[in-house]
């Protein structure tokens, strides 16, 4: 009996981390080039905290890094509905570069691949609905680091 | 179909410098139109770049993109005259694919 019990159980552990790593395959994080693709990781875009999101992006909580910079970034939007966001990453081998605002209704606005022989920097514009710190979220050599901004926004990217 | 995309790729030194203005809504199913109902979201989600056939940039991007999303970065080992192709495709399914050459 107990040895039944023994297989039944390692059957379970065995089938319940196969899953798992189907589901995080199929949340595309783990291979890498994970943004081309077809796979919208739609967790990580839905959530609306840190946590949630670092869940949904399967990483642990990221360390606050120096060598993760903000440049040519505002530190007041006059319109929330376009606010250039530069993030430069001195990090070696780094892998993806993400953008959080902390304020919006989902913080996740962007994940960038960072493929080999490709600069870690990236610039774009995002939407801000109010006053709030943004992150630049990167993942080094299988590691997350995290540098944040305040960014003053004096007119919202949302409704109006 | 969409408007197409407006790319310039130059070469600086050893790195290429890609810039691309993308003409999209992204709408972000916040808003509601005068009737008071929710526009419904529509935004781009992939955005890959390859120069030469192989892929320098790869992105998800969420509805918190500004609208005519503007992206640029910088990458090691194209050449002048190499072909850069921008391919982005959105929650609709709706794709758009442009090109340009290094100059």
């Amino acid at each position: 009996m107990a040895d039944i019990d023994q297989t039944r159980r390692k059957a379970l552990q065995q089938g319940a981390s196969l899953s798992l790593l189907t589901l995080l395959s199929a949340a595309g994080w783990l291979a890498p080039g994970i943004a081309g693709a077809e796979t919208w990781n739609k967790s990580a875009f839905d959530a609306h905290s840190m946590d949630e999101t670092m869940k949904a992006l399967n990483g642990s909580s990221p360390a606050p890094s120096k060598d993760v910079t903000f440049v040519a970034t505002p530190d007041i939007a006059e319109n929330g509905a376009v606010v250039p966001i530069s993030v430069v990453s001195a990090l070696p081998k780094t892998e993806s570069i993400a953008i959080l605002i902390e304020k919006n209704p989902n913080m996740l606005a962007a994940v960038f691949d960072i493929p080999q022989g490709t600069d870690p920097s990236i610039t774009t514009r995002v939407k801000m609905a109010q006053t709030s710190n943004v992150y630049a979220l990167v993942k080094a050599d299988g590691k997350f680091y995290v540098a944040s901004k305040e960014i003053k926004v004096t007119l919202g990217g949302c409704g109006g | 179909m969409p408007d197409p995309m407006k790319i310039r790729a130059n070469q600086l030194g050893d790195a290429t410098e890609v810039k691309v203005l993308m003409s999209h809504e992204m709408e972000t199913g916040q808003r509601k139109d005068s009737q008071g109902k929710v526009i419904p979201a529509w935004f781009i989600q992939h955005v890959d770049v390859t120069c030469a056939g192989k892929t320098v940039l790869s992105a998800q991007w969420g509805t918190a993109v500004s609208k005519n999303p503007f992206l640029s970065f910088k990458f090691k080992g194209g050449q002048k005259g190499d072909k850069i192709v921008i391919t982005w495709t959105d929650n609709r399914g709706e794709k758009r694919t442009d090109e340009a050459t290094i100059a």
